[in-house]
This record gives C-alpha cells, sequence and structure tokens, in this order.
C-alpha cells in the first residue's frame, strides 16, 4: 500500500510541478497577477507530495519490505537502522528521488525567502525551476521507479553494497545533491532574467545568497565524499580524478566562479551577460554529470547500474533544458547592456581573470574526462587520461588563481593602481617568499614543489590579514578596533574566512604529497616499524563478529620515543550477506598528522602484511574546506539580504529601473 | 612426550623472543618502489577503476610480477611502458601519450586560458577606448569650484 | 548573433558525442595487435605434457586460438558454440588453457566437450599477457602468414560467428 501511495504522490507531484510551471511562466508573460500569486502556493504543493512519497520510500527500506524490488536490492533484515535509511539513496532509483527531493526543498525555500522580489520574477523562477522538476519527475517515473514491485517476495534483500554502510554514505549525497540541485536557483534566476528581459544589478543581489548557500553545500559534499574514500579505501587516497568525482568538479569550479561574477554584477553592474552564461553552464555541468554517472558512457567506480534508456532521456532532458536556456541566451544577450565601465587593472578586471582561469579549470577537467570517449566515438583509438594527466595540467592553472587572490580584494574598483598594490602587498609577499624557502626544512627537506605550494598559501593568508587590517584601520565607525571589527561586514568576512580555507587546503595537499611516508611489511606477533617518527608494534590478529560480518581484527600499538600514543585496529571484514571481503583502516587523525593503518594479506600461519602510513597535515585538506563553506555560509547571511527581506517590493523595483 | 611438550612450548614462545623490526613485505624495496611508482599510473584492465598498484586482481598481480621480471633484469621505465603498450594498447596508461591524437588534449587547457585572456584583453581594451570621455573645461572649473572647501565649512 | 552562436554549435557537438557515446562500451580494450604478427610461443600440451606446439607449427593454415579456462563462467556460455564450429570443420581451433591446473582443464574438456585440435598449457599466464588477454574467454583468428586478424573479446556467439569469423576465414583461406 505504502509504495503505491509513494508513487501516486509522485504523479501528483508532476502534475503540480507542471501547473507551477505554466501558471509561472505563461502567468509572467501575460502579467496575470492571479496566477502568478498562486504559483507559490503550487509550488509548495509540490514539495509536499514530493516529500511524501520519498518518505514512503524510507518507510519501506525502515520496514523491511523486500516486495519493493529497489528494497529488497539494497538493503537487508540485519542491516542497521541509519543504514537502513541510507540505503534509500543507495541505488540509481532512490538517489533519484533524493535528487528531486532536494530540488522541491530548494524549491520551498524559494517561496519562503522571497517576498522581497518583485511578483514577476518570482514567478518566472518557480516556472523554470518547475520545469525542472517536470523533467526530472518523468524520468523517475518512466525509467528510473523505485516503487516497482517484485513477486514473488525474497525472503530478505541482498543487502547494501558493504563499501556504502558508512556514516559517510549517510551524509555524502545529500550534501553533494543540495550543491547540484541548488546550482537550479540561480540557474532560474538567469533564465527568469533573460525571459524578462531585465538583467540588472538588483538581479545579482537577489541570486547571489542562493547560488553562495548551493555552493556552500556542494563544498561540504565534495570534501566529505573525499575524506569518506579516504579512510574507507585502505589506501589514504583521497581524489583519484575519476569521471564521478570529476563530474562534482566541474560544477564547483564554475560555481565559484559564478559566485566572484556575481559580486561584480551586483556591486557594479558589470559583466551580466557573462555571469548568466555561467549560471547556465554551472546547471548545465550539474546535470551533464548525472548523465555521466548514470548513462554508462564512462566507466566509474562510483557509477550506478546503467541502462541506455536511462541514458537517452538524461540525454534528452539536457537537451532541452540546456538546449532551451542557450537559445533564450543567444537571443536575448545582445541586448543585454555592458554596465559599469572600467580600467584594464582593476578589481573588476581581475576577478574576471579569476573567472577565466576558473572556467578554464572546469573546461580542462571536461575535456579530460570526455576526451577518451571523444577518440573513441571518432575511431582514433582509445585512451586513459587519469591522474597524472589532471594533475600536471591543473595545477599550474590554479597557481595564478591563488595569485590573484591576494591582490584582488586590495585592488579599488573601477581603476586599481599597481604600484599602490605592491607597497601595501610588499610585506605580505616577503612573509611568503620565506616561509616558502623556510618553512620545507621544517618537515624534514626542501622542495621546489613544497615551497610554491606553502609560498601561495603563506601569501593568500599575509594578504588575507592586510585586508582585514585595512578594512578595520579605514572604518569610518568606532574608536577601538574591537567596533571597527565588528562593522566590517559579514559578507566581508565570508570573503577572507574562505579565502583562508583554500590556503588551508593549500597547506595540506602540498605537505601531504611532499612528506607523507608509507610502510610496507610483513608483521610477525611482536614485530615493530618506523614511519615519520612513530613506532608501530603488531600485536596479532583477532577474530571478531559484527552486526551483518565476520571480521580479522589487528591490534596495533604506536609509541613516539617510547610514550604510548595510541592503539590502532584495522579490521578485515566479510560481509555475511554479499561475501565481499572489505579491508576497514585504522586511522588516527591529529591537528598536525594522521597515521595510519590498513592489514593486508595474511602470510603463512601467524605473520600478516601491514601497511603503515604517516601523513603529515592531511586533515587540513577537509579542515580547509569546510572553513571555505564556513566563510560561504557567512557570505550568504550578510545582514543585507536579510534586512533586504524586509524591504517593500516596490522601492527595490524603482531602484531596479535606475541602473 | 615431555619432550614434545618442551619443544612446542618453545616454539609457541618464539615470536616473542624473535620480536624484532618487521621486514619489507617485499623482497626488494628499491625494485618495490619503483614498480610501485609505475604502477601508479598504470590502469588495471579488470577492474579498470583502480591502478595497476592497488588493484588486487590476478591480472594486477600477474603484471606487478612481470614489471619486478623486467626491472630486475635492466629494463627501463620506458621499455616496461612500451612492452605494455603493445599488448594492451594505450588505454592501459593514465597519463596519455603524446601523439597526434592527443595534442589537442594536452595543450587545451593552456590554449583555453590563452584565449580566454586574450578575448578579456580585447574586450577591456576595447571597452577603454569606447569610454574615452573627455571633460569639458566649463565642467572642470565646475569641478574646482566644488571640491575647494568654503572656509568653516568642514572637508 | 553570431558570436553566441558559437555556444549552440559547442552544446550541439557535446550533445552529439554523448549520443555516439551511449553506443560504445567504455570497458572494451581493443588489441594492438590486430594486424600484428602473433606473439611466439613454445608452450606444453595440455593432454600430452612432453609434447610442446608453437605457433610456427601453424604457418600456411588459417586458424583460431581460443583462450579459455576451467574457473572462467562465460566459457560455458561459449562452449556450445566451440563445439559446433568445431564440427562444421570450417576452421581447426586450438585452445589455450589460461592459469589453470591440468586436471581441472582435462575434467572439463572431459565434461564439456573438446572443440579442439589439441589445447595448450599456460600456466603462469605470461603467454596470455604476450596476446593481451584481460578477460577470458577471448579468440583470436590468425591467418597462413601468422598474422593476428580479429579479436573476440568475451564468449563467441552464433552471430559473431556468422557474421565476422566465418566470413573472415573464407577470405583468408583464398589468399
Amino acid at each position: 500500500m505504502i509504495p503505491e501511495l509513494g508513487q501516486l504522490a509522485l504523479a501528483l507531484a508532476l502534475c503540480l510541478a507542471l501547473a507551477q510551471s505554466v501558471l509561472g511562466l505563461l502567468g509572467a508573460a501575460r502579467g496575470e497577477t492571479v496566477w502568478m500569486a498562486a504559483t507559490r502556493h503550487v509550488a509548495r504543493g509540490q514539495f509536499v507530495f514530493v516529500a511524501i512519497a520519498f518518505l514512503c520510500l524510507a518507510y519501506s527500506f525502515i520496514a523491511n519490505d523486500f516486495t519493493v524490488a529497489y528494497v529488497a536490492s539494497n538493503s537487508n533484515s540485519a542491516l542497521p537502522l541509519h543504514y537502513r535509511i541510507a540505503g534509500v539513496w543507495g541505488g540509481h532509483e532512490g538517489s533519484m528521488l533524493l535528487w528531486i527531493l532536494m530540488l522541491s526543498v530548494w524549491t520551498f525555500a524559494v517561496t519562503l525567502f522571497s517576498r522581497h522580489l518583485p511578483l514577476e520574477m518570482v514567478a518566472r523562477v518557480l516556472g523554470v525551476m518547475g520545469l525542472v522538476s517536470v523533467g526530472f519527475i518523468l524520468f523517475i517515473l518512466f525509467t528510473s521507479n523505485p516503487f516497482l514491485r517484485l513477486f514473488p517476495a525474497p525472503p530478505d534483500g541482498r543487502d547494501l553494497n558493504p563499501l556504502l554502510q558508512d556514516p559517510g554514505m549517510v551524509a555524502h549525497p545529500p550534501m553533494l545533491y543540495m550543491g547540484y540541485v541548488g546550482f537550479s536557483i540561480a540557474f532560474s534566476f538567469a533564465v527568469a532574467a533573460l525571459l524578462s528581459g531585465r538583467l540588472d544589478a538588483a538581479w545579482a543581489r537577489w541570486s547571489r545568497p542562493w547560488t553562495t548557500a548551493a555552493w556552500c553545500f556542494l563544498t561540504i559534499g565534495i570534501a566529505l565524499g573525499s575524506g569518506w574514500a579516504y579512510y574507507e579505501l585502505g589506501w589514504g587516497g583521497w581524489w583519484f580524478w575519476d569521471p564521478v568525482e570529476n563530474a562534482s568538479f566541474m560544477p564547483w569550479l564554475t560555481g565559484t566562479a559564478l559566485i566572484h561574477s556575481l559580486a561584480v554584477t551586483e556591486k557594479r553592474g558589470a559583466f551580466r551577460s557573462w555571469t548568466v552564461l555561467l549560471a547556465i553552464v554551472a546547471f548545465a555541468l550539474s546535470l551533464l554529470g548525472t548523465f555521466l554517472v548514470r548513462s554508462g558512457v564512462l566507466t566509474s567506480v562510483h557509477a550506478f547500474a546503467t541502462d541506455p534508456t536511462r541514458g537517452i532521456f538524461i540525454l534528452a532532458l539536457l537537451a532541452i533544458v540546456i538546449g532551451g536556456s542557450l537559445l533564450v541566451y543567444v537571443l536575448r544577450a545582445p541586448k543585454i547592456g555592458l554596465g559599469g565601465g572600467f580600467e584594464p587593472l582593476s578589481r573588476e578586471s581581475m576577478l574576471l581573470a579569476n573567472n577565466v582561469i576558473f572556467a578554464s579549470a572546469a573546461g580542462s577537467v571536461l575535456l579530460g574526462t570526455l576526451y577518451p570517449l571523444a577518440l573513441d566515438a571518432t575511431g582514433l583509438g582509445k585512451i586513459s587520461v587519469g591522474p597524472p594527466y589532471f594533475e600536471t595540467v591543473f595545477v599550474p592553472l590554479m597557481a595564478p588563481a591563488l595569485f590573484l587572490m591576494g591582490v584582488g580584494p586590495l585592488a579599488r574598483w573601477k581603476k586599481a593602481s599597481l604600484p599602490d598594490l605592491a607597497s601595501r602587498l610588499r610585506w605580505a609577499l616577503a612573509t611568503s617568499v620565506l616561509a616558502g624557502l623556510v618553512l620545507p626544512f621544517a618537515m624534514g627537506r626542501w622542495g621546489a614543489m613544497v615551497a610554491l605550494g606553502l609560498l601561495l598559501a603563506a601569501w593568500v593568508a599575509a594578504s588575507g590579514f592586510v585586508q582585514l587590517y585595512e578594512k578595520v584601520r579605514n572604518a569610518s565607525s568606532g574608536a577601538n578596533s574591537w567596533v571597527r571589527l565588528q562593522s566590517v561586514p559579514r559578507a566581508t568576512y565570508g570573503m577572507l574566512v574562505a579565502h583562508f580555507g583554500v590556503a588551508v587546503f593549500v597547506v595540506g595537499v602540498t605537505l601531504v604529497k611532499g612528506y607523507e611516508t608509507e610502510k610496507d611489511v610483513r608483521m610477525e606477533r611482536g614485530d615493530t616499524v618506523e614511519a615519520g617518527g612513530y613506532t608501530f608494534r603488531f600485536d596479532g590478529v583477532t577474530a571478531v563478529q559484527g552486526p551483518n560480518y565476520a571480521a580479522q581484527r589487528g591490534q596495533i600499538v604506536v609509541t613516539r620515543d617510547g610514550r604510548p600514543v595510541t592503539t590502532l585496529n584495522p579490521e578485515k571484514r566479510v560481509y555475511r550477506v554479499q561475501s565481499m571481503p572489505m579491508t576497514e583502516a585504522a586511522i588516527s587523525p591529529g591537528l598536525t598528522r594522521d597515521l595510519y593503518v590498513s592489514l593486508g594479506e595474511p602470510v603463512g600461519a601467524t605473520a600478516w602484511i601491514v601497511r603503515v602510513y604517516h601523513k603529515p597535515f592531511v586533515d587540513w585538506i577537509w579542515g580547509g574546506c569546510l572553513i571555505m563553506a564556513l566563510g560561504g555560509a557567512l557570505a550568504a547571511s550578510d545582514r543585507r539580504y536579510r534586512l533586504a527581506a524586509r524591504r517593500p517590493r516596490e522601492q527595490y523595483a524603482a531602484v531596479a529601473e535606475m541602473t | 612426550m615431555p619432550r614434545l611438550l618442551a619443544l612446542l612450548l618453545l616454539l609457541s614462545a618464539a615470536p616473542w623472543i624473535a620480536a624484532k623490526e618487521a621486514a619489507p613485505a617485499a623482497p626488494d624495496p628499491v625494485i618495490e618502489e619503483r614498480m610501485m611508482a609505475l604502477a601508479t599510473e598504470l590502469r588495471c584492465l579488470v577492474c579498470q577503476n583502480q591502478t595497476l598498484a592497488d588493484s588486487n586482481a590476478d591480472l594486477a598481480q600477474d603484471l606487478r610480477n612481470q614489471i619486478r621480471e623486467k626491472m630486475r633484469q635492466g629494463s627501463s621505465d620506458a621499455q616496461i611502458v612500451d612492452y605494455l603498450v603493445a599488448r594492451y594498447g594505450d588505454f592501459v596508461l593514465y597519463r596519455p601519450p603524446l601523439k597526434a591524437t592527443t595534442v589537442l588534449l594536452w595543450f587545451g587547457p593552456l590554449l583555453l586560458l590563452a584565449v580566454g585572456f586574450a578575448v578579456l584583453l580585447r574586450r577591456l581594451l576595447k571597452r577603454r577606448a569606447a569610454e574615452g570621455t573627455t571633460v569639458s573645461a566649463a565642467d572642470r572649473k565646475r569641478a574646482a569650484e566644488l571640491l575647494v572647501a568654503p572656509p568653516g565649512e568642514p572637508r | 548573433m553570431n558570436r553566441y552562436a558559437i555556444l549552440i554549435a559547442v552544446f550541439v557537438a557535446l550533445l552529439a558525442l554523448l549520443a555516439v557515446g551511449l553506443k560504445l562500451d567504455p570497458r572494451e580494450v581493443p588489441s594492438p595487435l590486430i594486424g600484428k604478427p602473433a606473439p611466439s610461443f613454445e608452450l606444453p600440451e595440455l593432454h600430452e605434457a612432453a609434447k610442446t606446439f608453437r605457433e610456427k607449427d601453424m604457418i600456411g593454415k588459417v586458424w583460431l586460438l581460443n583462450v579459455w579456462a576451467s574457473w572462467c563462467v562465460s566459457c560455458r556460455e561459449e562452449h556450445p558454440v566451440l563445439l559446433d564450429l568445431a564440427a562444421s570443420g570450417a576452421v581447426p581451433i586450438y585452445g589455450l588453457n589460461y592459469k589453470d591446473t591440468r586436471e581441472d582443464g582435462l575434467a572439463w574438456l572431459k565434461g564439456m566437450g573438446d572443440p579442439y585440435k589439441l589445447s595448450i598449457f599456460d600456466a603462469d599466464g605470461k603467454v596470455g599477457i604476450d596476446y593481451g588477454v584481460y578477460g577470458v574467454p577471448e579468440t583470436y583468428v590468425i591467418d597462413k602468414a601468422g598474422i593476428i586478424r580479429y579479436k573476440c573479446i568475451g564468449p563467441l556467439t552464433p552471430r559473431i560467428v556468422k557474421e565476422k569469423v566465418l566470413p573472415l576465414v573464407q577470405e583468408l583461406e583464398r589468399a
């Protein structure tokens, strides 16, 4: 009964989404106020029914209803409750349902936080989002229905893939999808603005907090995925340039360019057509990512069970949604004015340069990901493009961006002066060069790449301090520094924190790549091995039983200079239902290092192959990402957006007309 | 029997007596390190989404052994790569070789950046030329007047 | 307008590429040995360990080399097709028993039937590597000069035999 209810709810959601699009877009085109006002309520109704459908599927999982085919292939009665819930998005069909749940959540949020926007704008935005919803709900109902029944029902399910039975599975997909799907709002705002023919600074101001929020979620989602791979996969890697990882990274790169571009469009009304294009491209890359993961076109560790029919459907969706919006763009873009003028050397031009770099980076990742397919399709051969390519290409692209990160925020709008910038930044430059030259020795040995990485990270951090210092010093109000610190807008803190997060991230990557140690040894009971100054003693292996697995658990005692540090218990598990063996690494995280141990194979009767890693500063990688996301959250919650929510609509319309 | 018991006791105590610095898993650590460095740039053809270094598939183990063997015989990394490509094609390399068909791949990013900056620069300079505004003499005079604060008024 | 139309053109090209991609198999590894001489080997026979067999022994004949193993599940699918092909006498089939044990290999042939003129025994898989084997079963069509002309990855089906293998064999016989 419940699954059928879910399917019905989905069908109703489809009708409401259709109504939402029609009422929104036609209503705005024809100026029908009643229709436009109704769009909000219809959108909320869509959210309610999508949520019901999702809850029905979740209920089927929790109640172990194996008559539902999807539940039977992704769950098991011995599976702990939280993994039964995470199992809802463990396969293709359920994850698509999660996708549209996120879309409807964002839609709902737009209906709540858009009181200050002109009705016509809101109606169009909701209308465009409604079209996307229609496309995806149709996709689910016709090719990926999670509610299909299985007769006869199996006595028990095939269990969730053991690799997915992890806290990472609970958090990573929802965060990631919130990010991916969140870019649909920036997209909808852009298309709505194109359709209304009114692209101005106000549009950028409305769009910005939504885009930044989506970017925050995507940053967290990607960081969670990377951290999960690190501790789950057993060999300490944290990014593989796998096609699916790239599929999430490309929207992130484009999204970063977008939030910077929106800043310029909001402040100066400049490069509007480029910002609109970025918004369309960011969402296009999200949709492309969905296609790549589910169509079977590329091989990937993450790929879902693939089916060409699904691939064709998503391709059609991509063609219609993006093709349509590009068409609107091509028709309307020439009419968009130039906006505020600026000199070749100015904050605007530096932000534009930043955009070029990030767009090139996203383009390069796309090139590398799709090139093997392009060669194969044209019969020119079959190649692989993997981490060696991406690392060679990506790092040189990002270095100039890091440099600009220090200079850009200090440059004046409209016209900047090079000597002025140089003098303000001379101490930051000196500090950075010193850091690059000296710090590597503190880690053990000097290396050019490490020096460069540390130099750039120090540059970003030091110039960030200069920015904060100048803001405080120049603040007009406040007798003392504390008051002046408080007067700096939250969005500025957001920027400083986010950039600082980038510096932390770069330090993590540089130091881990430069100084990590790995020891692959054969250990008898009592044997020791040394890595990174720590001594690891192997105390043998015992057999243990888990809720749905049997394991061999090793015991490794770690000491440093004779003093005990920690005990690590790596495991080799065999999950009973799928008979799949899995290695669980044991990690001792720390601010300055991770100690990482995993069991290899048993050798003979008593010995085991053990892999021991010392990874300095590796947690700074994900710490940096979280700090970036924090910066984004600060920026998105700036007072002017919250105040704006209370200001009457008409005032905005008047302001918009003038620019 | 008592002698057997004593022997067994002695043998079971042996691991503790013999506790030592663990031996490297591989017989030849230098070759091993070189092999693993090469293997991380090669694709496992069975699992296809793991490197040859990480995969536990039979073929991966066989190929790793082959590489070790060839290194011991003195082959260079380039020769080993050629050996594998001759049998499995370019697909086995994660670092795509530079050929006529991959020139666009390797130079693409640089090209994108260069074109992007070229377009940007052109637009910026064109924009500046278009906005060459001239300020009239009357406006200059008025501006000068406005900028000089009358006595007694704060600037 | 024409400046922006580039965007549409790029997008359409991307869609076309992805559409073509849906029909391709990203996991298939095409063989670089097509058109090249069959790698040389000298291996003991499966049935008679004392005798050896070399690819040179087959110069002047068109033949099939089929890589199989007793532990290979897909080989069972393919075996009836091989038996039919052998019975028709169109082309001699030689087997390469890949990474198996003699007992298992012999028992398998006894139980399933033996379509091979003879099978050679590649215990450690070295010859398999030379031939670029990555997923058993695989089948090679080799011509009179000892050049590999075609490789079938995965089990042979009646359709592949009819559409690819037999026409090629006939063409090579005429040469």
